[in-house]
């Protein structure tokens, strides 16, 4: 098949190509009052699941492929946040309280006369949209080109990634890094002139989110599919003698964990306009460790498992910290354990396995075993 | 300096030490162009540690490591050493476990390394056919789907050496590839090691002396970090010193 994409990998796109055009459906056509209307919250809180799980695919990218364990890919999908509620804010434009054409209302509050010149060009959507993947690419360039040129690893780079979004979550909390300090950015109106409270732009941006998700998938496969992809197992399975037959690992690394910031990125921009607010809290290193646990719970080098990892747990979420909510860090700790104890390939691998036992056609367990094509090669 | 330009690998007074212990004393050995030489030597005599050096994977404290006569490589690292020409096979058998062994093989076939042209790299026919081949020299071509993780021992060795094969570097290093091997199949790697060698340059680290006499090749004695004796199978084993530290242990 393309891409080498199993009966799952199908199975994930076609839903999400249903729940994009369905939701938006039963939200904007059916009565609130039947049975299959989708209230705007659950449109809201889906549409920002869609985005955890695409930040969970970055994940799985490096982690699962590349066996680089990041802990600080909270930070880049809070730049590209960032980078959008930074356009969101230029969009507010004179509707603000302070009804300053040009500065968003902290600036005026802090008494600043001038928009600082990073903010330049934000008023504009496409330079916005470049700085989503810019950004954090461009974090993740520098920060991957010292860590891996001095071959730093393992629980090593897990921390230093921890330290990485520290250092952004405190620099984003001052006020004078004009952010918006701990308050974040908010109180947007609308993107692309189309009102943000509106149903229809809500129902948009779920939309938007699953196609993004659908199309983060589909690169995710093409990479993992490709001789690159190969690569970087082996480079997961046994990095230095990856080396000894003359690949230039760090470039590897590089590349992956620059494609994967990027990918962040855009689920932090979509996220930002469908949840209303962007503040330094999404760079706390706690968040980072969440979206792993996300990836372990799903099935870890598997993808689709990634995105249904973030699915299940936030959904378990959203209902636990209704009911029990003290009791939340707790579940997810001990799910995390129970994960690693007895379900070494996550959901996915539980899912997958069955489907072998149950099946009587001789499938290998785990990854399908992605030959490269000989026709295409002809 | 005749012997230097002649030679394919070159190595002068060569020391590494750890925290103070000399894994390698000083040591000096010289390859040419096409030959294959078998190093023996005690457990702890510094074979692994000295192709280790040659690699780039140690860099040593003193010494020189020439490659072609003019190339140094403790300049260089790893890929770069790699992409020089110099293949190296592992004491223990280091394949891709989670790749098929077909893409164990497609992964060290001679080739561009770089990102982007893995990223877009399509096998062509002529690959197709190379692989065909080393699978079919190594008999693993009815195994080419199933995961490397899954052979025997004794076939994950012949996956290195096919690796090697596939990368066709200049220079093999091959650390004891007959280890844990049947008789059988340890004269069976001997011929290939021998019929690889007509066409490469090999360096050979082993202990089993049948093996070494099976490949009938010169032999250089490694002990303590240096060299200890040099000469045909039947020189050095005749040799005082060499008996003294075989036998002595
Ligand atoms: N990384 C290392 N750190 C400390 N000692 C080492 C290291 N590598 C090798 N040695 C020591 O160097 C000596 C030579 O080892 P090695 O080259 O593996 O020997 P051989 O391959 O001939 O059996 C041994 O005594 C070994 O313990
Ligand atoms: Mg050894």
């Amino acid at each position: 098949m393309p891409l080498g994409l199993s009966r799952i990998g199908v199975a994930f796109l076609l839903s999400l190509a249903v729940a994009a055009v369905l939701v938006p459906v039963l939200n904007l056509t059916v009565a609130s009052d039947s049975t299959w209307h989708v209230s705007t919250t659950n449109v809201v809180l889906f549409g920002k699941y869609l985005c955890y799980a695409l930040l969970a695919l970055s994940i799985d990218l490096v982690w699962g492929y590349c066996g680089i364990l990041s802990l600080g890919h909270g930070a880049f999908f809070a730049l590209g946040g960032y980078a959008m509620g930074m356009h969101l804010m230029r969009e507010i434009g004179s509707r603000g309280v302070y009804g300053n054409p040009v500065l968003p209302d902290f600036m005026v509050f802090l008494n600043w006369k001038e928009l600082p010149w990073y903010w330049y060009g934000f008023d504009q959507f496409w330079f916005a949209a470049l700085m989503v993947v810019l950004a954090p690419g461009a974090l993740a360039f520098v920060f991957g080109m010292f860590a891996f040129r001095s071959r730093v690893t393992g629980v090593y780079l897990s921390i230093i990634t921890q330290a990485m979004t520290f250092a952004l979550l405190l620099a984003f909390f001052r006020n004078d890094m004009g952010f918006g300090g701990n308050n974040g950015l908010t109180d947007f109106k609308g993107v692309l002139g189309f009102d943000l409270q509106n149903n229809a732009t809500r129902c948009g941006l779920f939309a938007l989110s699953a196609i993004a998700l659908a199309g983060g998938f589909l690169a995710c496969r093409a990479i993992v599919s490709s001789k690159l992809g190969k690569v970087l197992v082996a480079v997961r399975d046994a990095e230095s003698r990856t080396r000894f037959i003359g690949y230039r690992v760090e470039h590897y690394k590089l590349f992956v964990f620059t494609v994967s910031a990027m990918m962040a990125g855009v689920a932090g921009a979509l996220y930002v306009p469908q949840v209303g607010i962007i503040n330094p809290g999404e760079f706390a290193p706690a968040n980072s460790i969440e979206a792993v646990i996300w990836v372990a719970v799903g099935g870890r080098g598997t993808l689709v498992g990634a995105a249904l990892g973030a699915l299940v747990v936030n959904v378990g979420k959203s209902w636990f910290t209704g009911a029990l909510p003290e009791l939340w860090l707790f579940a997810l700790g001990g799910l995390f354990i129970f994960v690693t104890l007895f379900l070494p390939k996550g959901l996915l691998g539980l899912v997958r396995s069955r489907r072998v036992a149950s099946a009587a056609p001789v499938e290998a367990p785990g990854e399908p075993v992605t030959v490269i094509d000989r026709q295409a090669a002809e | 300096m005749t012997e230097l330009s002649k030679s394919l690998l070159y190595l002068d007074g060569v020391t590494v030490s750890f925290d103070g212990f000399r894994a390698l004393n000083n040591l000096s050995l010289v390859v040419g162009h096409g030959e294959m030489r078998a190093i023996i030597g005690p457990n702890g005599a510094g074979k692994t540690t000295m192709m280790d050096v040659i690699t780039g994977k140690t860099r040593p404290d003193k010494g020189d490591v020439l490659f072609n006569g003019e190339r140094d490589l403790t300049k260089l690292d790893e890929a770069e050493i790699a992409e020089l020409g110099i293949g190296r096979k592992f004491q223990r058998p280091t394949v891709f476990e989670s790749h098929s062994v077909l893409d164990n093989i497609v992964l060290a076939l001679e080739g561009p390394r770089g990102v982007f042209s893995s990223l877009f790299a399509r096998l062509t026919g002529r690959e197709c056919d190379r692989i065909d081949e080393v699978l079919a020299t190594i008999r693993l071509s009815d195994r080419r789907d199933e995961l490397a993780g899954s052979l025997s021992h004794g076939q994950k060795q012949w996956l290195e050496i096919g690796m090697l094969l596939a990368q066709d570097p200049a220079l093999l290093l091959v650390d004891e590839p007959a280890a844990g091997m049947t008789d059988a199949e340890t004269a069976e790697t001997a011929a290939l090691l021998r019929r690889i060698a007509e066409t490469h340059s090999v360096v050979v680290v082993e202990h089993d002396m049948t093996f070494v006499r099976d490949l009938g090749v010169r032999v250089t004695v490694l002990h303590e970090g240096s060299v200890l004796a040099e000469g045909s199978l039947d020189q050095v084993s005749a040799d005082e010193r060499v008996i003294e530290v075989y036998l002595g242990r």
